[in-house]
């Protein structure tokens, strides 16, 4: 019953490939087997959103698919981003406006931010708060957290017109 | 946080996926968007021994219009619906309840078959789908049926679907009139304390059809055939309203848990449906 399947995944744009028990969970496949540990684990229902990633394009709680799902999947975390010497323009804004206290939500409230505004490149106030909703923040009270947001998707079409 | 272990197939046709579920009877469950299934594996409140996932099944998530019927694939996603231009022009109830199902991670993983065929009242879509008079599509060893959305559901998690079908489509006529899904929850992600869909045609001023079923006020969705009767013919105002109200809460049969008592649950299921009237009979 434990048959180990043989796995392959793209994260951040690189292949690997590992052998794995079908019911691992994907959140545990990238931090244990692949040593990515941005993505985090809140909880065991599926509501806090901290194991967030981007699979196949999709924002999604990495808690909640098997790694056999995955598998061929191409995945995004955060640590596919930014680094600390570029960082992603949501990640220089989530500093600069305090967006961040313990840095647990972080990386999956970044990685959902980045794919919100992929898809609502101008969204309101309102429409980031519905957008983040899949993601718990015990920190923040989310005010600075949608300031970040909001100040992001200025930056990013700033710099589309200017390049225009 | 840990589920049992368990055989992963990811077979590439239907004829496949029925053969596994032949094989392994009730020791196999299909894996759709796993929003549901995985949370309770994970719980072990769900023991899988083989899991068939549907992901690599063609054809299974298209969403079309034909001759005023809609289809919708059983793997259509929630987020699917909410951007299908076709759907919100069709059906836009849809979009209005999907958009009150979970949040945006669940939303791009969640599908409607897996909602209607889970057997939760918590969920949303079953009493969408009896409102909307919906079937759904079935297919089996034996070959394909449908089955009335009204009469799909015997209890909770108890369906008419037999262990070795699947769940593969909803079809419905396109919805005429005013429309409206109202849900009374906690916080997002929730699901309902209670939740009211309605659809409402109007002619000459007058309520010329009507259709409410009701979410989590019951073991099962709640399709409310006496709340309708009372609006049919009237001009939809308060004392119309009441009496759709009032014959509604003879239908329905909530429980108390931490959403509140049944008292509670009774007052705010009429509270939604006003509002749910309401709405749809505006956009009449």
């Amino acid at each position: 019953m434990s048959n180990k399947m043989h796995v392959k995944l793209n994260v951040n744009g690189e292949d690997h490939e590992f052998l794995a028990e079908p019911r691992e969970l994907l959140i545990y496949a990238l931090r244990e087997k692949l040593n990515i540990t941005g993505p985090h684990v809140g909880c065991e229902t599926s509501h806090c959103g901290a194991c967030t990633v981007t699979m196949n394009g999709k924002s999604v709680k990495s808690c909640t698919v098997f790694v056999a799902q995955a598998n061929g999947a191409e995945v995004t975390t955060i640590e596919g981003l930014g680094s600390p010497d570029a960082l992603h323009v949501l990640q220089e804004n989530f500093k600069e406006h305090h967006g961040l206290q313990c840095g647990f939500c972080t990386p999956g409230m970044i990685t959902r931010a980045a794919k919100l505004l992929e898809e609502n490149p101008n969204p309101t106030e309102e429409e980031v708060r519905f957008g983040i909703a899949g993601n718990i923040c015990r920190c923040t009270g989310y005010q600075n957290i949608v300031k970040s947001i909001l100040s992001a998707a200025s930056e990013l079409n700033a710099a589309k017109e200017a390049a225009q | 946080m840990i589920p049992a272990a368990f055989e992963y197939y990811r077979p590439t046709d239907m004829a496949g996926v029925i053969a596994l579920l032949q094989e392994h009877g009730d020791e196999a469950r299909v894996i759709a968007g796993g929003h549901s299934l995985i949370p309770m594996m994970k719980l072990r409140m769900a023991e899988v021994p083989h899991l068939v996932d549907l992901q690599g099944i063609a054809g299974l998530s298209e969403i079309t219009v034909a001759d005023g019927t809609i289809r919708i694939g059983a793997m259509t996603t929630q987020h699917d619906i909410i951007n299908s231009a076709l759907l919100v022009d069709a059906a836009p109830i849809m979009k209005e309840a999907a958009l009150q199902i979970a949040d945006p991670q669940v939303r791009y993983m969640g599908t409607v078959g897996g909602n209607v065929a889970n057997g939760d009242p918590g969920n949303d879509m079953p009493g969408l789908m009896q409102c909307l008079n919906a079937q759904f599509h079935l297919t089996g060893p034996d070959g394909d049926r449908s089955v009335d959305a009204r009469d799909f559901y015997e209890a909770a998690y108890m369906t008419d679907r037999e262990d070795e079908e699947v769940l593969t489509a909803v079809t419905f006529a396109a919805p005429v009139g005013g429309y409206a899904y109202e849900k009374q929850k906690r916080k997002i992600g929730d699901y309902a304390t209670a939740a009211a869909a309605v659809q409402i045609s109007k002619a000459d001023g007058k309520v010329a059809t009507a259709s409410i079923a009701m979410t989590n006020l019951s073991d099962t969705p709640v399709w409310s055939e006496a709340a309708a009767d009372a609006l049919i013919g009237t001009d939809c105002r308060e004392a119309a309203i009441k009496a759709a109200v009032t014959a509604m809460l003879d239908d329905i049969d909530p429980t108390e848990d931490n959403r509140g008592p049944v008292a509670f649950k009774r007052h705010a299921a009429g509270i939604v449906l006003g509002r749910a009237i309401a709405r749809a009979w505006s956009r009449a």
